[in-house]
């Protein structure tokens, strides 16, 4: 099997080779071989770089013609996970708690500055909504291109009631996530009946929909310009603040340090660690149970599921109001912590970062989320230096990484529930 | 004298223009195993999801003695079906392929356990009664994999399962929702002759010692003919013999409708007839 994909007849191989460089031709011809320069006269002219497209398209073509052959055999070979998933699957317990550990103990690491806390942050933010987004993607098999609007619902409803309502972050982060759960379930409706690329169209849309609501409905939402001055987060009604108002206390005072800001970006580096971590035992736990099982029993055949009596209207619906829960609770916390929320915040791409960290990681792989959130988020900011070339290397690096590992990083699945062990103890 | 648990009165099923079933009665007894057999595309699968739900019947009454007492098939969503007691397999196997077969069972039994886990509320908290039900679930579970000799794969993904394994998993499935009624659709479609005649032991069994009735589509004829109590026979969506295995086996339409016909009688009824008045029919 194997010798018959890595050695196609020559010809085919030619002909391959051959359509990949028409493509790489169509995409460089206007991206590297057309330039608008301004000439003497001051207009704008048409300057032409065949010797770049050229070269391009003979790197495509001989590349392909290499190593096309070898990527295809190893892509058939690699279906399921192979030994590191397995492994990483088997210490799953001991790895994450070696995480957590880590995690834990990172704002007081030697190496730990402002700038390695909030990129913590943000990492354990996107960990959460892929876990958030697990439940829908991984779980229950519904592809959700839109899963930003619930993030967007759960920012703005804290943004709005503290503003409106004086409400605190506590108070707002239940509300948050029931709004967004409502939300999940308003988008669930009317794609019952949908699945795969429709569902994710209608998806796709529904984040659009909610996005220009939030633009367009000024005396609300405040349109492009957003919602400034949200209240940021106190420390159970301690603040951070250097001089803090009439009759309250200030979390440094509270504990007779010296005032830092630092103390408030590490409370929300907490925060959003306590958060990520109830999401994380809310999962693992539901999996184990019947809405959990009927799930994954829906990802892998619907028709079946309702020869078995599994009502699959509400086990998809509260898939939707689950994952969209955890949206909610992630977009408040991203509310209090940038102090500032616009709908530029919740564009598309967030959608497909997300469901990218969900696909990366391997569909329904809890440690898989952490890692691809991680290399999501680290691998633009390592890529600093690299200036321009910044994104053009993060395509590079997701490419490689779904060639080598084309299930996602850990693919292996554990049955929720096993017979051995059981019979052993019995 | 028989008790009923399944009665089909004047089932018809029309996808625009083409009649799949044509007016179809019969009843199937609680003590027997009811076979439905015919020629290829004769109306059977048809039947099927008619009365699990998966199709709306165009006219008829199908009352299906359940767990609560007699109810019309034809009114229930799908899903509400195997709640009453009937349990169904398909002709193309449909596991959950990514999941253990323990877990395919356990899935199985999902109504019960979703009452025990109070909605996943009580479950969430790791309530005690939910835990209980659980265990109970797994013996079930474990029964049935014992008997099917599945035992030593349960904690197997479902489509690692050999052919063979994969439809005895599918049976195993579809008993775990505690059927009053069991409906196979050519759950022989596939098997060695070894393993068909295991099938053949094992539908006797729940026959005789489980008390679940057998409603099966087979084109495996030695099957039918060995273990079937009662048969009933469609053709182009037509009931065309019902009754004991004995009689059925000698219906001259049976052997017609299986066995085909001579040029001359497959012409249409009406060509026919005016050929015979023309002074060419025998």
């Amino acid at each position: 099997m194997n010798t018959a994909i890595r050695a196609p007849a020559l010809a085919d191989r030619v002909k391959d080779a051959a359509l990949a460089a028409f493509v790489a031709f169509a995409l460089l011809a206007p991206i590297l071989g057309m330039e608008t320069v301004v000439g003497p006269d001051g207009r704008l002219t048409l300057a032409f770089h065949f010797d770049l497209v050229a070269l391009g398209v003979a790197i495509v073509f001989i590349g392909r013609l290499l190593f096309g052959g070898l990527v295809a055999g190893r892509l058939a070979v690699r279906r399921e996970g192979g030994p590191i998933s397995r492994f990483l699957s088997r210490y799953s317990t001991v790895l994450g708690a070696a995480g957590l550990a880590f995690a834990v103990a990172l704002p007081f690491l030697p190496f730990s500055s402002r700038y390695v806390i909030d990129v913590a942050t943000t990492v354990v933010i996107y960990v959460m909504l892929g876990w958030g987004l697990n439940i829908v993607v991984g779980l229950a098999g519904l592809l959700d291109l839109g899963y930003v609007a619930f993030y967007a619902v759960g920012a703005y409803s804290y943004a709005l009631f503290a503003q409106w309502f004086g409400l605190g972050f506590w108070t707002c982060l239940p509300i948050a996530g029931l709004l967004a759960a409502i939300a999940g379930i308003l988008l669930g409706f009317p794609v019952l009946r949908l699945r795969g690329d429709y569902l994710a169209i209608v998806t796709l849309g529904f984040g659009e929909i909610i996005r220009l609501v939030l633009i367009n409905w000024h005396e609300v939402t405040g349109g492009p310009n957003g919602i400034a001055d949200i209240p940021r987060p106190s420390f159970f009604g301690f603040p951070f603040t250097r001089n803090p108002g009439e009759g309250e206390i200030a979390f440094h005072q509270l504990f007779g340090l010296e005032f830092s800001t630092m103390h408030r970006v590490i409370f929300l580096y907490y925060l959003a660690l306590g958060l990520a971590l109830i999401t994380n035992l809310f999962v693992l736990r539901i999996r184990k149970l019947p809405i959990g099982r009927a799930w994954e029993a829906l990802r892998e055949d619907e028709i079946a599921c309702k020869a078995l009596g599994i009502n699959p209207t509400n086990t998809k619906l509260t898939a939707f109001a689950l994952g969209a829960m955890f949206g909610g609770f992630a977009g408040s916390f991203f509310a209090t912590r940038q102090g500032f929320i616009s709908p530029e915040s919740f564009t598309f791409i967030e959608s497909a970062i997300i469901l990218a960290i969900v696909v990366l990681g391997g569909m329904g792989s809890q440690i898989g989320v952490v890692l691809a959130a991680a290399v999501i988020v680290l691998l633009p900011e390592i890529a600093r230096e690299l200036e321009t070339y910044r994104m053009l290397f993060f395509g590079a690096a997701m490419v490689l990484i779904m060639i080598w590992r084309p299930r996602g990083l850990l693919a292996h699945r554990e049955p929720t529930i096993r017979l051995a062990r059981r019979g052993g103890a019995a | 004298m028989k008790t009923p648990i399944l009665e089909v009165e004047h089932l018809s099923m029309r996808f625009g223009g083409l009649i799949a079933v044509d007016d179809l009665s019969f009843t199937a007894f609680k003590e027997d195993i009811t076979a439905i057999i015919g020629p290829n595309g004769a109306g059977k699968t048809t039947v099927f999801n008619c009365l699990t739900g998966f199709y709306r019947p165009t006219t008829g009454q199908l009352t299906f003695y359940g767990h609560f007492g007699p109810v019309l098939l034809e009114r229930l969503d799908g899903f509400r079906v195997p709640r009453h007691g009937l349990a169904r397999t398909f002709q193309n196997i449909r596991l959950f392929g990514g999941m253990s077969v323990l877990e395919n069972l356990i899935v199985a039994q999902h109504n019960a356990l979703m009452r025990a886990s109070g909605y996943t509320l009580l479950g969430l908290v790791g309530a005690r009664g939910y835990r209980q039900a659980e265990a109970e679930a797994v013996e079930r579970a474990r029964f049935w994999l014992e008997r099917m000799g599945l035992l030593e794969r349960a904690d197997w993904p479902a489509a690692s399962l050999p052919y063979g394994e994969q439809r005895k998993l599918e049976i195993a499935r579809a008993l775990c929702t505690g059927p009053k009624l069991l409906c196979l659709d050519e759950p022989a479609a596939g098997l060695n002759p070894r393993e068909t005649l295991e099938l053949g032991e094992l539908l006797v069994e729940l026959r005789d010692r489980h008390g679940i009735a057998v409603l099966l589509i087979e084109h495996d004829m030695s099957l039918v003919m060995r273990i079937a109590d009662h048969i009933v026979v469609l053709d182009y969506g037509r009931k065309i013999a019902d009754g004991p295995r004995e009689r059925v086996k000698r219906d001259p339409l049976v052997i017609k409708a299986y066995l085909g016909e001579t040029e001359e009688e497959e012409l249409p009824p009406e060509v026919a007839a005016d050929l015979a008045a023309a002074g060419r029919g025998a």
